[in-house]
């Protein structure tokens, strides 16, 4: 259920994403997802690889500071009101979420997006109870 | 350990009866023979050194100025002949032309006397196998540790800088029990053996002889953290023949003077005036038995205090604490006067801070609609912070306000990418003034 997602520090300077996707590329790691958050100065890259353990090692090999994250990826079809749903159900369990982004699928009618909670493990039990579709580390990395 | 018992623990009466007589005598020599000193102590009235009566006297002798030496570059202070000197060093000229060390044979034999004690004192003895990783050349360090290493009976390795897997390697293989390297390379190297493949027990390392650039104390323990070793601090410069002026004993309570050969004062840097002992100000120091380049009161620019306490290692040399800073390097920022090795204290030596970010720092100042502003740019390194930024906006804020309780100012905290501030293998800058060049 959890997936595996690397958070890289950068700083705020040209070309800096492009190289450290690069990186990414040399080591033929494919991305499924990323999202970049960033302060005046810093950083946060959040990025699911299909192998994040060979991304780690060529990250970390070029010098940078990398760790990664259990996060779980929810699968939620394309009506009104499923997203807030998801968000609901977490809410209940007192499940805090500290962010959220969507990445885009081949699935018609499906939207997924990557969870980061408090309590990753917690999450994935109420959201399968409660019917929600949770993608397996496999099935997001063979998309 | 001793090396010159005698003088070391010399009483004081009999030290300062020695340095008197010494002074009068240097008065006398550099009157004769150095024609700046000439003119200079004419215009004083001290036109010999029966003028001198006794050792507080030695306020009434000019200051000699970093400035002075310059005017005079390379020869025009030498008080002997060429045909009588037998080296010359030269400092790497951070701040314009080199300034210049020039021996004779007996300046050579006091020089290495001189270190030769300061490394007995760190514990280093004849058993003792030291590799120099200090750029050998003209520089006063490598060769003037290392002779005084030879005179001291240790088996001397002179691996110069750089190749620091090689320096490791001979560290290693050779069973090295002493190394001598300034504190930035050293905590370098101490770093890659850190993440090296060999074990800290690959490594005999027991003695760390720091010098050449400052080392704080939470450098220090650093370095002898991840080297598992002991470190003393010693004190030179070219202008004084190099390292050899003071040393740390194995109680590392200040640093001893070699006050038969160097006699120091504080004063106050604007003032001139000499401050009573104890008190922090500039340090000043008169040669007692350089022959080539002899200096009368010169100003070193470092703040520190002499303590004449008698220190538990039996010597009698006064100490002088830790450079607190450089009259010139001290910035004054908004008003404030800030030293790099306060913040450096801040980075290295604070709970919750140092082991979350690298030793290397940089500082930025710069000035935007007429403010000061400083920046202080520090390595992450603790992966742990990356999950959530309010980790990392934590860290950038209990360092602005641990060095906001230090300095009592603002800064900037930067967080950077690990390895990515520059490395220094010789005297670290890590001062980046941009206040004229930018609007």
């Amino acid at each position: 259920m959890q997936i595996q997602q690397l958070s890289v520090f950068i700083e705020n300077k040209p070309g800096r994403l492009a190289e450290i996707t690069e990186v990414l590329a040399e080591a033929e790691v494919d991305i499924r997802a990323i999202s970049v958050a960033d302060t005046s100065d810093f950083g946060i890259l959040r990025v699911i690889v299909d192998r994040p353990k060979e991304a780690v090692i060529a990250l970390r090999e070029h010098g940078m500071t990398v760790s990664l994250t259990n996060v779980l990826a929810v699968g939620i079809s394309d009506e009104r009101g499923a997203f807030s749903k998801v968000i609901r159900i977490l809410a209940n369990s007192g499940i805090d979420v500290e962010y959220i982004y969507a990445f885009v699928s081949r699935d018609k009618g499906k939207a997924y997006v990557i969870i980061r909670t408090d309590k990753s493990a917690r999450a994935a039990e109420v959201l399968t109870q409660n019917g929600v579709e949770i993608l397996t580390a496999e099935a997001l990395y063979n998309m | 350990m001793f090396f010159q018992k005698d003088i070391e623990t010399m009483k004081r009466a009999d030290l300062e009866a020695l340095q008197l007589e010494r002074l009068r005598r240097m008065v006398d020599y550099c009157y004769n023979n150095v024609p700046f000193y000439h003119e200079r102590l004419g215009a004083a009235g001290i036109t010999s050194g029966d003028k001198i009566k006794t050792l507080s006297d030695i306020q009434y002798i000019p200051v000699t100025t970093k400035d002075d030496i310059r005017d005079h570059y390379p020869f025009g202070m030498l008080a002997r002949p060429m045909k009588d000197i037998v080296r010359i060093h030269a400092s790497s000229g951070t701040t314009g032309k080199p300034t210049v060390g020039v021996y004779t044979q007996n300046d050579l034999d006091n020089w290495s006397d001189n270190v030769a004690r300061l490394c007995a004192a760190a514990g280093v003895t004849s058993e003792d196998i030291v590799q120099i990783s200090f750029g050998y050349g003209l520089f006063t360090g490598a060769l003037g540790l290392h002779y005084g290493l030879e005179k001291l009976g240790a088996t001397v390795i002179p691996a110069s800088s750089g190749n620091s897997e090689k320096q490791l390697m001979m560290l290693r293989d050779f069973g090295v029990t002493g190394l001598v390297a300034t504190p930035s390379y050293a905590i370098y190297l101490s770093e890659m053996v850190r993440e090296g493949e060999y074990p800290l027990s690959a490594y005999k390392l027991r003695h760390g002889i720091l010098g050449s650039e400052g080392c704080t104390a939470e450098m220090r323990e650093r370095i002898e953290k991840n080297f598992g070793i002991n470190v003393t601090d010693n004190y030179g410069m070219t202008e004084l023949g190099g390292p050899g002026v003071s040393g740390e004993c194995e109680y590392r309570c200040g640093l001893h003077f070699a006050e038969d050969a160097f006699l120091p004062e504080i004063i106050d840097p604007d003032t001139l005036e000499r401050k009573a002992p104890g008190e922090a100000g500039e340090l000043v120091v008169t040669t007692l038995l350089r022959e080539g380049f002899p200096v009368l009161r010169y100003r070193t620019k470092d703040i520190t205090r002499l303590n004449y306490e008698p220190c538990r290692c039996g010597r009698t040399h006064v100490r002088m604490d830790k450079v607190m800073g450089r009259t010139d390097d001290m910035l004054i920022i908004k008003g404030v006067n800030v030293f790099p090795s306060q913040i450096e204290s801040v980075l290295v030596g604070t709970k919750g801070i140092s082991d979350k970010i690298g030793p290397h720092y940089q500082l930025i100042v710069r000035r935007k609609n007429y403010m000061d502003n400083l920046e202080v740019k520090v390595e992450l390194i603790d992966e742990s912070l990356l999950d959530r930024y309010r980790e990392l906006e934590a860290l950038q804020r209990a360092i602005h306000d641990k060095l906001k309780s230090v300095l009592g100012l603002e800064t900037k905290v930067t967080l950077a990418e690990p390895k990515t501030l520059e490395r220094f293998q010789g005297k670290a800058k890590r001062v980046l003034d941009l206040r004229n060049m930018e609007d």
